[in-house]
């Protein structure tokens, strides 16, 4: 039998609304709903406010998610960063964090970020200016900009091809870097809008896109294997997003998991 | 492809749901779960069995709340939120619900969230967010009654502002 005189409380109403209610306790909300039409409305505002909330982000788990989601490629280059995973672990141990427990995993201490992020945003604003000498090695001349690059980097890098993204490579040349030599490719829209893909070694681990932006320029920032990469351009974000995204996939496919460039 | 990458396959698309309805913003979104993926993938060594969904859950609402506390010490690189351009008048949608998310505290959000978009137990929610059972109560507890508030309380004093 249910109690007339039990009061039925947020917690219940709550609990009946998430189904986290035992069959007689269900009855009992329900009933108390039956003569409480101030929680019966409630009860119905916390339902539609679900429906809201499933209505509004249900759709993203039916998309196929982008490649770099890819669990195969991402364990690749995860397993690749042996000296970023000793210093995971070191920052573990220094932090006191015990087994795997996830609480108190740290961000990404994005220490080259800063520093990667302003240097090629300054060679963006002195080099994008610049008519006749834009660049050192003119793009047409792409395997050896690729071959001297990947030698004074220390890392075998490519100018990716972003002809699909409406880009031309005008060249590349090499440039002082917050870690040392540092390659710097330059691209053009038909239209004569310039990209710049800046990139060196770094110690950093792999990270996600970054973006950053001021009033004349913006930049994404992204980490993939021992090297960092800086895509520069005007602040326009979906157009810079789609190009770092293009360079991306790109620079991934075309670097060989056992490096041999 | 081993167990565990498979359990970590098959629960991406839950993940980008959770993110963006967590973050408000697609791009964060999909680069919390980024770093949520690699950071399993790595951490497989640790993981003794157990409910790899609810680990990644973890692993990502943990992600997200660190997230927050770096963006408020590293302004200069704070990611523009999508949501900021859109912040307009009512045929921007108004008081909308995702609107109504951005004024809850974090871990109502993800507490509200897990629950109803997720279809996690209390006991799972508990888990994550590593708090007693009477927690999440009283965190879905207030979350459903400020967005209730927000919803309806408000509307009518709804401007533009120019």
């Amino acid at each position: 039998m249910i109690d007339r005189d039990q009061i039925i409380g947020e917690d219940e109403l709550n609990a009946y609304v998430d189904g986290e209610l035992p069959a007689d306790r269900r009855a009992a909300v329900e009933a108390w709903l039956a003569t409480h039409p101030d929680d019966a409305a409630k009860v119905s505002a916390w339902r539609k406010q679900a429906e809201l909330i499933r209505a509004r982000y249900g759709a993203i788990a039916d998309e196929i998610p982008p490649q770099r989601f890819n669990v195969n490629r991402l364990t690749r280059r995860s397993y690749g960063a042996i000296a970023a995973a000793a210093a995971v672990i070191a920052a573990f141990v220094a932090g006191g964090v015990l087994g795997w427990t996830a609480r108190g995993v740290e961000v990404a201490r994005p220490s080259d970020l800063t520093r990667f992020t302003s240097d090629a945003l300054d060679a963006y604003r002195l080099y994008v200016v610049e008519v006749r000498h834009p660049v050192e090695v003119p793009g047409d001349q792409r395997p050896h900009l690729d071959a001297w690059l990947s030698k004074r980097v220390g890392s075998p890098l490519h100018a990716p091809e972003l002809d699909k993204v409406g880009l031309k490579l005008v060249g590349g040349r090499l440039l002082p870097g917050p870690t040392g030599p540092t390659a710097f490719f330059m691209y053009e829209t038909p239209s004569g809008e310039r990209f710049t893909l800046y990139c060196g070694r770094t110690g950093d681990r792999d990270t996600a896109l970054r973006y950053t932006t001021g009033p004349q320029n913006a930049a994404y920032y992204w980490v993939d294997g021992d090297l960092a990469y800086v895509l520069s351009g005007p602040p326009e974000r979906d157009k810079l997003h789609s190009i770092a995204q293009a360079a991306y996939d790109q620079i991934d496919r075309r670097v060989p998991p056992q490096q041999g460039g | 492809m081993s167990e565990f990458h498979e359990h970590i396959k098959v629960a991406i698309p839950a993940l980008r749901r959770y993110a963006r309805a967590l973050t408000r913003d697609a791009e964060t979104a999909d680069d919390i779960v980024q770093d949520t993926l690699v950071r399993a993938l790595r951490s497989e060594h640790l993981f003794h069995g157990g409910d790899t969904r609810a680990w990644l859950y973890t692993i990502l609402t943990n992600l997200n709340r660190n997230r927050l506390r770096t963006l408020s010490r590293r302004p200069a690189l704070a990611p523009i939120k999508d949501s900021d351009a859109a912040t307009g008048g009512p045929e921007a949608g108004g008081r909308d619900i995702s609107r109504a998310l951005d004024e809850l505290a974090e871990d109502q959000r993800s507490a509200l969230l897990l629950v109803v978009l997720e279809g996690l137990t209390y006991r799972e929610v508990a888990e994550v967010q590593g708090v007693p059972i009477g927690t999440v109560m009283s965190r879905l507890a207030r979350a459903r009654s400020q967005i209730k508030a927000y919803l309806d309380g408000e509307r009518p004093t709804l401007r533009r502002v120019k």
